[in-house]
């Protein structure tokens, strides 16, 4: 591993909350390591736990998902749908392999731009730590 | 056919919110070269009337039929830019916003980063916006009535407008009367009118408005739906009191076996009422409410040889058998008024609230000087033998505001005058009393506000900065100890009344509101508006607003203009009496569904159901949406085994290429 190591994170940020605290992390110019790629979805319970995978295998180094408070959630439970489900992915992936700092879930609310930046160096810092993914054999999508 | 995707890509400068870290022309020269993308522009100011006419004259002369804009978040402008793009004949839905400015311009500062970052984002876009489909809203009717939960000044403000413009208002109260916290206050800061005879006009007016049903004693038990349909279910509490037989005589209280023996809410404690009680004389609706936790009858099924208050009332009007009743209702807009707690200075306990008697909160000297008030409006303290008039008076200013130490680094802008409203009126009754007011700074911001604050002080009211640090007891005085910083010299005054000028928190019961409607707080606990400068009085749920000290403390004026904005923004769509359903639903391919049923079981708002459909001869259950019901979050995609449930615009096929995308840019 190369000194200068940056590992390629991919995010799903629920719009309603973590995606607002990011933004407001934008508004407050809170300053963090710029490689966290945001993708929008709208609850974190529209993440598949495919997804995660898919990101692994494309080259992502680490993901993250982030979401509203349990219990604050915009959609009343979607994110008690990614707890469980993702859970059981933290599980299954540390199972087969893959080092349990590349996946990270948190919960970060509209108002928490601070803790959005706490998030992404934690992230950014794992994945540092766990090096270059190369746990999967590539299967990348000619998109 | 699939028509052949043609993209153009906007980049925004923002000024220089997002050129000055992100090297946008070497950004156009990236994007041009990814694949279907004709297009790549720059321009400072995307959002403004150049910016997107440049972008709907490229659709017409390049034919393009994808846009990606690169600038600020799609929570800010994606409504601006999809009815540009619509504007210029395209479907608005095949827009993608890249967030270049709050995820990446403002929050990296090296220009080199940053500009790879914003490539990175656009790369995803494009690789998401050539597989977007087009999409319809839809267009339902609206209830043509309003729910108002909360009736202080803020709740009665709306709905009095509401109601004024012709539709149907519902005015839940939780407590017996309207009125809130306005109605205990004795005079308002400048002018200085007197708050009861302001108020009970509009509290008269609200109960008997032909448009408003008024249900006070009540609480919101259920709310389902979305905006322009909301479905509300009302407890209303019972009162033991046949609310259309009794007169308000007031008989029953002055009989009650266990009269004037418990403290009046509305007296914040310092006057007593009875189990029966109204609890104010100016309550409205002017009806008597038996209190269950203290009624003898109801709490231990015996009162005397029988209850007092029924004996008494002429009207015949108690009845111990009496149940909460339900009702449910329609409305198409919600106006969320539950105000604001007192900071409750027990948790300061240098300051003795606990201990001293003669410590009391601003709140308790708004009843004390008030001439409803349980001493008629006579400041009075205990001197341990007897009540007497207090000779000095002291106030601290900032109690449970701008105070790390307890959770609340807010400023609740109203201590600053409504203690010098208290000051004043202090020495109106006692020209002889010594007061200070101890402060950290004084913020007199509104019309008005500055003049009044001069006048106090001329009326021989010291200001002394310094916040004190301790309030203590020697012999029947009690001690002030405070640095006074303008002099740099430490203080003990001794004095025989202490008002802590209490801040303002959110309620207790926030929770419940939040719960029924999916509302968030900002990071100070009040309710989170959808934009703290543009949107102040909108929520991210559609068709819910917010008025007066719940989204944040406020004085009476500022209440009642938010109260006036919320009723005008909830009147929006009652006027027009449709709203648009968004487009981005989940949809179901029932060539491939199962007919599991697992998105069914996941659904929190019961949109999706079962349907026989005839296969080849064979009948099958597969999945079908309702689309008026769904609101989009895709919980049920991730769940479905055949992935054959979709979120229009997050479907899989559109979220991988953005996953991918981001992935093989290393």
């Amino acid at each position: 591993m190369s000194a200068n190591y940056e590992p390629n994170i991919v995010a799903f940020l629920c719009n309603w909350c973590s995606y607002a605290g990011a933004d407001l992390a934008g508004t407050s110019r809170v300053q963090y390591p710029s490689n966290v790629q945001i993708i929008r979805v709208m609850c974190t319970g529209r993440v598949n736990p495919l997804y995660v995978v898919n990101a692994l295998q494309q080259g992502a180094d680490g993901v993250l998902v982030s979401g509203c408070h349990p219990g604050d959630c915009h959609y009343m439970e979607g994110n008690y749908f990614a707890r469980r489900r993702l859970g059981m992915l933290k599980d299954l992936l540390e199972f087969v392999g893959v080092d349990s700092r590349r996946f990270h879930m948190s919960w970060v609310s509209a108002s928490e731009g601070h803790k959005w930046k706490e998030v992404v160096e934690k992230t950014v810092e794992d994945a540092r730590e766990a090096g270059p993914f190369e746990g999967f054999r590539r299967r990348q999508i000619d998109w | 056919m699939i028509e052949k995707p043609k993209i153009g890509v906007y980049i925004c400068h923002c000024g220089i919110n997002i050129s000055s870290t992100v090297d946008v022309e070497t950004v156009e020269e990236y994007a041009l070269k990814l694949p279907n993308v004709e297009v790549a522009r720059t321009y400072s100011y995307m959002c403004s009337d150049p910016g997107q006419a440049l972008i709907k004259e490229d659709i017409k002369e390049h034919d393009l039929n994808r846009i990606i804009v690169a600038s600020c978040s799609p929570r800010m402008h994606e409504p601006t830019f999809r009815k540009a793009i619509q504007e210029a004949g395209l479907n608005p839905y095949f827009l993608e916003m890249a967030n270049i400015r709050e995820q990446c311009s403002w929050v990296h500062q090296d220009m080199e980063e940053a500009t790879a970052k914003a490539k990175k984002l656009i790369t995803a876009s494009v690789a998401k916006v050539r597989l977007l489909e087009a999409l319809e809203s839809t267009e339902v009717d609206a209830e043509p009535a309003a729910l108002v939960i909360g009736a202080g000044i803020a709740g009665i403000q709306a709905a009095l407008d509401i109601a004024d413009a012709g539709f149907k208002t519902y005015l839940v109260e939780k407590t017996p009367s309207v009125g809130g916290r306005m109605a205990q206050l004795d005079k308002t800061f400048p002018p200085l009118d007197c708050s009861a005879c302001i108020l009970t006009p509009k509290m008269v007016d609200c109960a008997s408005h032909p448009n408003i049903e008024l249900l006070s004693y009540s609480e919101v038990e259920e709310i389902n739906g979305y905006i322009g349909n909301f479905d509300v279910k009302v407890r209303k509490k019972a009162r033991y009191v046949d609310f259309d037989k009794c007169t308000g005589c007031g008989d029953c209280a002055t009989e009650c076996r266990v009269a004037d023996r418990f403290p009046s809410e509305f007296d914040e404690g310092m006057g007593k009422r009875s189990a029966i009680y109204l609890p104010f004389p100016q309550a409205v609706p002017a009806k008597y409410t038996i209190d269950p936790e203290h009624c003898l009858y109801l709490k231990r099924g015996k009162c005397g040889k029988g209850p007092k208050c029924q004996e008494v009332c002429g009207a015949g009007a108690i009845n111990f058998e009496q149940e909460d009743e339900f009702v449910e209702f329609k409305v198409g807009a919600i106006i969320v008024a539950p105000g604001f707690d007192p900071f409750d200075p027990s948790r300061k306990p240098e300051y003795g609230y606990d201990d001293y008697p003669n410590v009391i909160t601003g709140m308790e000297m708004e009843r004390l000087v008030s001439a409803s008030g349980p001493t008629g409006g006579k400041v009075l303290i205990n001197n341990g033998e007897e009540e007497i008039e207090p000779k000095e008076v002291a106030f601290i200013k900032c109690v449970g505001s701008r105070d790390e130490s307890v959770g609340n680094e807010y400023c609740s802008r109203v201590c600053c005058m409504y203690t010098a409203k208290q000051a004043h009126l202090i020495r109106e009754k006692l020209p002889d009393a010594k007061i200070r007011i101890y402060y950290m700074d004084v913020r007199a911001f509104g019309k008005g506000y500055e003049e009044f604050y001069d006048r106090v002080r001329r009326e021989n009211v010291r200001y002394i900065r310094g916040n004190p640090s301790e309030i203590f007891k020697r012999g029947n005085k009690l001690v002030v100890k405070v640095e006074d910083t303008l002099n740099s010299r430490p203080l003990e005054d001794e004095v025989d009344m202490v008002v802590l000028g209490v801040g303002l928190e959110p309620r207790a019961e926030m929770r419940q509101v939040m719960d029924l409607l999916r509302l968030s707080q900002s990071g100070d606990r009040f309710f989170l508006e959808a934009h703290p400068k543009l949107r102040p009085v909108d929520t991210a749920t559609d068709g819910v607003y917010l008025a007066g000290c719940c989204q944040g403390p406020k004085d009476i004026p500022d209440t009642v203009a938010q109260a006036k904005g919320a009723a005008s923004s909830a009147m929006i769509p009652l006027a027009r009496g449709k709203v648009t359903i968004d487009a981005q639903v989940a949809e179901v391919n029932e060539a491939t569904c199962r007919g599991c049923g697992f998105c069914v079981e996941i659904c929190p708002y019961s949109a999706i159901e079962m349907v026989t459909v005839n296969r080849f001869g064979h009948e099958i259950e597969v999945a079908r949406v309702n689309e008026a019901l769904c609101k989009g979050c895709g919980s049920c995609s991730a769940a479905c085994l055949s992935d054959s449930i979709q979120p229009k615009s997050f479907r899989d096929r559109q979220i991988l290429p953005q996953i991918a995308a981001l992935g093989v840019m290393k």
